[in-house]
């Protein structure tokens, strides 16, 4: 497949003013891959980020109602400490910091590292960690799962809490309580192309799909035949279904992801299959998004989030949000 | 071990990184995500920018673990950085490294890179390299403690080969990481090598990368 061949030195940097410069509410922190609103209210500040190559993640949440700085790290590589820590300081306004971290191995340490440093200084900080992908077994013996589409609706609620002035402590429990509600599980037909290689993230063999892959390239946790795509949108419902015990009455929030390279068009017959399964089961669809929320380059595929709704949260999701990416 | 011996090491594994940036991101491809090599690069050429500025051992260390912590990233950036300024605090202070001090630092490294990452021994990470070759030092703080390290790192990364990584973004591929070395092991053991290189006379640089892959 042929590809743009930006200058992989400058592919963040370059990515970043490009962003700032097409949504005037947005500023680039001089000197970092810091993106940040222009403007700060007075209220709990919430920082998120990760390595880049997930557009419109995370920049693309900065805004009114959301994030206040969003930290890009080289492509699928966590952003420094240092780096955190100027999102930290640039963002608090006396009233604490909320870190939203997805739970990857070098995303949780850095994050963590920035947190100390940023107490050290005085900064009240708390974090969530988001770890919504069953795909992966929940384990003490490993990591555990990791972080991927679901991270934007902590964004969005959270981001909720902190704008109408809920104090950290609050902020950070509402956070918490999303990530425990939230769960996606995602495949690929075809990898992603480092744009810093040019190298694909993994081969996959003609008619295969990739199922339960991350949002890094790295290949899933099992490989099988391209079944039809109901088939596909069942096998990732099934396993959500299992792991959040979802059923008869529940309300959720749906969202149907596109990794990169997959058309608007297919996202929606995923949508169709998605909402009948759910609808079969009893399960109320409050709320539903399709799109591209948390990509992996340009990898085709599509993950499925679900959110277990209550009031709170609904009114929270409803809450007024301005970020270029929030639909 | 003096501050020049310190800095050669350095040094040292900054250009065998050049050499195998390719290797390291190919292995990393294969259970991460494809850049292992190309971040570590990055970093130590940052981190060895200034190293003619430091005075001592000790800070010649807290300069490669700023260096990497402000530019590397990533779960290998934090790991590294830790590890350096474990070393470099055991060593405050100190003109003249003598092997056994070399074997405390190690051993202050790898606490760091344990408490950090929380990988023990046999989960397919830097510490299955870092755990025997600092024994070997510590059990044998000579020449040929060193050089053992060397070999024991060397084949400790191959050995990672047959493991089911249970940290890091390999540990998503569970049963599928068999049969691919570690590349934060593979990098390690570089490490120790460079470091037996430098401290062991008539000591080189070994082929034994052409066999990870």
């Amino acid at each position: 497949m042929n590809v743009l061949h930006p200058n992989p030195d400058r592919f963040v940097t370059d990515m970043l003013d490009g962003f700032v410069r097409s949504y005037p509410g947005l500023a680039r922190l001089q000197g970092t891959q810091v993106v940040v609103r222009a403007q700060f209210d007075r209220k709990v500040g919430l920082v998120s980020g990760g390595g880049s190559g997930h557009e419109p993640a995370h920049a693309g949440y900065v805004g009114y109602g959301m994030l206040d700085a969003a930290v890009a790290g080289q492509i699928f590589t966590s952003p420094t400490p240092n780096e955190v820590l100027s999102a930290i300081r640039a963002v608090n306004q006396g009233f604490g910091v909320l870190l939203v971290i997805k739970n990857y191995t070098g995303d949780v340490m850095n994050f963590e590292m920035a947190a100390e440093m940023a107490q050290d200084e005085g900064i009240a900080v708390e974090k969530v960690i988001v770890a919504d992908d069953v795909a992966v077994e929940n384990s003490t013996f490993t990591i555990g799962r990791r972080g991927v589409a679901g991270t934007v609706f902590v964004h969005k609620i959270a981001g909720a809490s902190a704008q109408r002035g809920d104090s950290l402590q609050e902020v950070k429990r509402i956070a918490d309580k999303v990530a425990a509600r939230v769960f996606s599980m995602g495949l690929a037909l075809s990898p992603c192309t480092l744009p810093t290689t040019g190298k694909s993230s993994f081969e996959l063999p003609a008619g295969q799909v990739e199922i339960g892959i991350g949002i890094h390239g790295e290949p899933g946790v099992r490989r099988g035949p391209i079944a039809p795509l109901a088939e596909l949108v069942d096998t990732l419902i099934s396993r959500i279904v299992e792991e959040s015990s979802l059923g008869e009455n529940d309300e959720v929030a749906l969202m149907i992801n596109g990794m990169g390279a997959t058309p608007l068009g297919e996202l929606s017959i995923c949508a169709r299959y998605a909402t009948a399964r759910l609808d079969d089961l009893g399960v109320k669809i409050y709320k539903s998004l399709v799109g591209e929320y948390m990509t992996s380059l340009n990898m085709a595929g599509f993950s499925v989030t679900v959110l277990k709704l209550d009031s709170e949260l609904k009114s929270l999701l409803d809450a007024p949000a301005h970020a270029p990416a929030w639909r | 071990m003096n501050v020049e011996h310190v800095r050669a090491w350095l040094y040292g594994y900054r250009d065998r990184l050049t050499a195998v940036q390719g290797l390291l991101d190919e292995l990393d491809n294969r259970i991460g995500d494809g850049d292992h090599g190309t971040n570590m690069l990055r970093g130590f050429r940052a981190a060895c920018e200034h190293l003619g500025e430091a005075a001592s051992p000790s800070e010649v260390l807290h300069k490669v673990s700023m260096g990497l912590l402000s530019t590397v990233g990533g779960a290998s950036g934090p790991l590294y950085a830790t590890a350096f300024l474990r070393m470099s605090q055991a060593w405050r202070g100190m003109e003249d490294i003598s092997i056994k001090d070399l074997a405390n630092g190690l051993n202050a490294a790898l606490a760091g890179i344990q408490q950090r990452g929380g990988a023990n021994v046999g989960d397919k990470t830097m510490v299955d390299v870092w755990a025997p070759a600092t024994e070997c030092i510590s059990s044998d703080p000579t020449e040929h403690g060193v050089r053992e390290a060397s070999r024991a790192a060397r084949q400790a990364a191959l050995n990672t080969r047959q493991l089911v990584a249970r940290r890091g973004r390999a540990s998503y591929l569970g049963e599928r990481s068999v049969g691919t070395c570690d590349p934060g092991s593979v990098s390690s053991a570089i490490l120790f090598e460079c470091l037996a290189i430098t401290l062991v006379e008539g000591m080189e640089a070994d082929p034994w990368t052409a066999q990870v892959l």
